[in-house]
C-alpha cells in the first residue's frame, strides 16, 4: 500500500487544524451558513435529512486493517456505531456531531486517511478495480497510476472550483470492474500494436438526469503523458464547462454539446502546450510509486483446487459461496475472497464498528492485513491461501458476511435514499430489502443467475439505477413514492443505459414488478443465458408485456 | 410546525411555544393561522441568524392519535428518522 511522506503528514495536519478553526467559527457565529458550506463540503462534511454526515476518502477503495479498526472507532466513538460503504469506494458516516467533526479527521489523520475533496466541484477520490495488483486478467497495477492522480489532485490549485465535480476511474484490465465509462475519466490500460502499455481515454461519462456513456477521446496514452493529457482535459472542461446551470454543468455535457471531434481538438490544442511540461512522468517516479504496490510476500503455494473441491462436495452452503464469492488470483495457490455487504439483515453497504474490528483482525490474519472496497458497496480481501478458505467462511460466517450472493439478484447498488439524504425524493433501503427478503432463497437466486439490481432514490443516481440490469428508480408522484424501471443497463466494459420500461409502480407493487421481470427472463432465457443478454437478444417487449399485462 | 437541523449536532428540532427548540415533535408548537406561521418562520430565521439552527422550514402536520404528524413523507422522515432499523 502507498505511505504517507512527510509531505502528505503534514498537509492533511493542517488541514484538520484548519477546519477545527472554521468549524470553531461557525460554532461561535463568526461565520454564517452560506459562508461555511464550501468549507465544510471541501472537508467531506453534508448535512443531511436527520444529522450531518461525514464522507471519508478511501484511495482506490484500498485500507489497511489498522485503517478499518480506526474507523470502527470512529463509528462507535461519534457516530452511531455503524458506516456506509459507498459507490465510489468510500465510506461515510451519517450521524457525526459538527463539534465532534474536527476530532473524528484528527483521528483519521492518525492512521493516513482524510476527508479532503471528497464533496465540491472538485477531483473526487480516483476509483479503481478491487482485484487490482491479484487479477489474472490484469496489464498493469492501476493502484499506481491511481496513486498518481491522488498527488497530482490534491489540492490541485487549477482544478479546486471546477463547473461540477470531477471522477475519475482506472483500470488496468480489459474487463471492467470499476465502471470507467460511467466517469468524467476513464481509463482503461491495455497494449498498443507494439505491445506497450497505455491508457485509452474515455471521456464525458455519468449518470445523473442526463446519463451518457464515455465516448473514446484517445485510443492510446503513454503513461508518461497521463497527467499532462488528464491536466488537458481538465483545462478545457474548467473554461468552457457550463457555470450558469448545475444540471448541465458536468463534462459530459460539455462533451455532449461541443462534439467529440470539436472537444478533442481543443483538448489536444491545450495539450501540445503542456505534455512536455514538467507534467511528464519520469520513470524513475512511476517506478517510485509502483514500489509502494509490490506483492505482498507470497508463499511458493501449488494450486489446491483439489482440496477445496473435496470441501465444496462436502458441504453445499461452502459451495455455493466458493462458487459465487470467490475469484481467481494470479499467484497460484491464492483467491481472491469478495464479502458481501448485502446480508439480508442490514442495509446494503452497512458496516457495524464490530464488524469493522472482527474484519480487520481477518484481513490481518488472512490477507496481509489489507482489504479492499468494491464500486458495488462490497469488500475484498485479495490475498487468500486457497487452503484456507474453509476455516476464513467460517469466521465469515459468523459475522453474517458470508452471504453468497456477489453478482447475484441481493447483491444490489443502492443509495441512502430518503431515508438519510435530503435530495432523495423516495427510499431505497426498504425496497431493497424486501428484494432481498423475496429472493432470499439463495438456490433459486443463484438459479436466476448473474444480475444486477441497483436502486437509486433520485435522479442523481447514486444507486448507479441507469447502469442496472434492472434500474430501480424512486420518485415523487403526488405525494407518493413511486418507483420506475430501467432494462438493460451495464457498467462493463460493454456498458449501456437502461431503457426505461414504462409508467412507474408504487411501493406496494414494486418488488411484484422484479419478480414478474424475473420470471419472464427465466420463461424466455436460453441455455446459460444471462438476463442481459436475454433482455439484449429479446428487447423490451416480452418484459413490458408482463408488466404492464400484470399490473 | 417549524423543522430545523441544530447547528452543533446536525439532529432535527422543532420549535416551541417558548421559542425554544425541542428534539421530540410534539413538543413543538404548532401555527393556527398564516400570521402565527409568518411570526414563527421569522422567530426561526432569527435563531439561524444567531447560530442555532440551521435550513428552518415551515412544514404542515395533522393531529395523528393526539400526536403532530407532518403530512408529506419526506418530512415524515425527517421528523421521525430512518424508516429501517439503523445496523447494531
Amino acid at each position: 500500500m502507498y505511505r504517507y511522506d512527510e509531505f502528505d503528514t503534514r498537509l492533511v495536519q493542517e488541514r484538520v487544524e484548519q477546519f477545527r478553526r472554521q468549524t470553531g467559527r461557525r460554532l461561535n457565529g463568526e461565520m454564517d451558513e452560506d459562508q461555511f458550506l464550501p468549507l465544510r463540503l471541501m472537508n467531506g462534511v453534508y448535512l443531511q435529512l436527520h444529522a450531518y454526515m461525514l464522507r471519508i476518502n478511501v484511495p482506490y477503495g484500498a485500507m489497511c486493517s489498522r485503517q478499518i479498526r480506526q474507523l470502527a472507532h470512529i463509528a462507535r466513538t461519534y457516530d452511531k456505531g455503524y458506516g456506509h460503504f459507498t459507490t465510489r469506494q468510500n465510506i461515510q458516516f451519517n450521524w457525526i456531531q459538527l463539534k465532534d467533526v474536527p476530532d473524528a479527521q484528527g483521528d483519521l489523520a492518525e492512521v493516513e486517511m482524510h476527508c479532503i475533496q471528497s464533496s465540491g466541484n472538485c477531483i473526487r477520490n480516483t476509483t479503481s478495480d478491487q482485484y487490482a495488483g491479484v487479477a489474472k486478467d490484469e496489464i498493469e497495477d492501476p493502484r499506481v497510476y491511481c496513486e498518481i492522480i491522488r498527488q497530482w489532485s490534491t489540492l490541485h490549485p487549477e482544478f479546486s472550483y471546477l463547473p461540477r465535480k470531477f471522477k475519475i476511474a482506472v483500470t488496468g484490465s480489459p474487463n471492467d470492474r470499476a465502471a470507467i465509462a460511467l466517469h468524467d475519466i476513464g481509463l482503461r490500460m491495455h497494449r498498443n500494436k507494439n505491445g506497450e502499455p497505455g491508457f485509452e481515454v474515455l471521456v464525458g461519462g455519468g449518470q445523473g438526469r442526463t446519463p451518457f456513456v464515455a465516448k473514446t477521446i484517445r485510443d492510446w496514452l503513454p503513461p508518461e503523458h497521463l497527467l499532462s493529457y488528464l491536466e488537458a482535459i481538465l483545462r478545457v472542461y474548467n473554461m468552457d464547462g457550463r457555470r450558469d446551470n448545475k444540471w448541465k454543468a458536468r463534462i459530459k455535457i460539455l462533451v455532449h454539446q461541443t462534439g467529440l471531434e470539436e472537444f478533442r481538438r481543443l483538448v489536444d490544442t491545450e495539450w501540445e502546450q503542456i505534455r512536455d511540461s514538467v507534467l511528464k512522468l519520469p520513470q524513475a517516479e512511476i517506478d517510485r510509486i509502483n514500489a509502494y504496490f509490490a506483492p505482498p510476500d507470497y508463499e511458493k503455494l501449488d494450486d489446491a483446487g483439489e482440496a477445496v473441491a473435496a470441501w465444496r462436495a462436502d458441504n453445499a452452503d461452502f459451495d455455493a459461496w466458493v462458487r459465487v464469492n470467490v475469484a481467481d488470483h494470479k499467484t497460484p495457490g491464492y483467491a481472491i475472497v469478495n464479502i458481501s455487504l448485502k446480508s439480508p439483515n442490514q442495509p446494503p453497504g452497512d458496516m457495524t464498528a464490530a464488524q469493522m474490528d472482527a474484519f480487520a483482525n481477518l484481513a490481518d490474519e488472512y490477507s496481509f492485513g489489507e482489504l479492499r472496497v468494491n464500486h458495488r458497496q462490497n469488500l475484498v480481501l485479495a490475498d487468500v491461501e486457497q487452503l484456507r478458505l474453509w476455516e476464513l467462511w467460517e469466521k465469515l460466517r459468523a459475522l453474517d458476511l458470508a452471504t453468497p450472493n456477489i453478482g447475484h439478484v441481493s447483491d444490489m447498488i443502492v443509495c441512502p435514499g430518503l431515508d438519510y439524504c435530503s435530495l432523495a425524493n423516495a427510499r431505497s433501503i426498504p425496497i431493497a430489502q424486501e428484494i432481498n427478503e423475496r429472493f432470499s432463497d439463495m438456490d433459486r437466486a443463484h438459479d436466476i443467475g448473474e444480475l444486477t439490481i441497483n436502486i437509486s432514490g433520485c435522479m442523481n443516481a447514486c444507486g448507479h439505477h441507469h447502469v442496472g440490469h434492472i434500474g430501480i428508480l424512486g420518485v415523487d408522484k403526488r405525494g407518493k413514492e413511486f418507483y420506475q424501471f430501467t432494462l438493460g443497463g451495464s457498467s462493463d466494459q460493454a456498458a449501456s443505459l437502461g431503457d426505461r420500461t414504462g409508467p412507474g409502480f408504487p411501493a406496494d407493487k414494486a418488488v411484484d414488478a422484479v419478480e414478474t421481470i424475473l420470471n419472464t427472463y427465466i420463461e424466455i432465457r436460453k441455455d446459460g443465458e444471462r438476463f442481459l443478454d436475454t433482455y439484449r437478444r429479446m428487447g423490451m417487449a416480452p418484459f413490458k408485456e408482463a408488466l404492464y399485462g400484470t399490473f | 410546525m417549524i423543522i430545523a437541523n441544530s447547528l452543533p449536532n446536525g439532529f432535527v428540532v422543532f420549535l416551541t411555544a417558548e421559542n425554544g427548540w425541542a428534539h421530540d415533535i410534539d413538543k413543538g408548537v404548532i401555527a393556527e393561522s398564516d400570521a402565527e406561521a409568518d411570526a414563527m418562520l421569522r422567530t426561526a430565521k432569527q435563531a439561524e441568524h444567531d447560530c442555532a439552527v440551521v435550513d428552518p422550514n415551515l412544514i404542515t402536520v395533522e393531529i395523528v392519535d393526539g400526536q403532530p404528524c407532518p403530512t408529506e413523507y419526506r418530512e415524515y422522515i425527517r421528523a421521525t428518522g430512518p424508516s429501517v432499523p439503523t445496523p447494531s
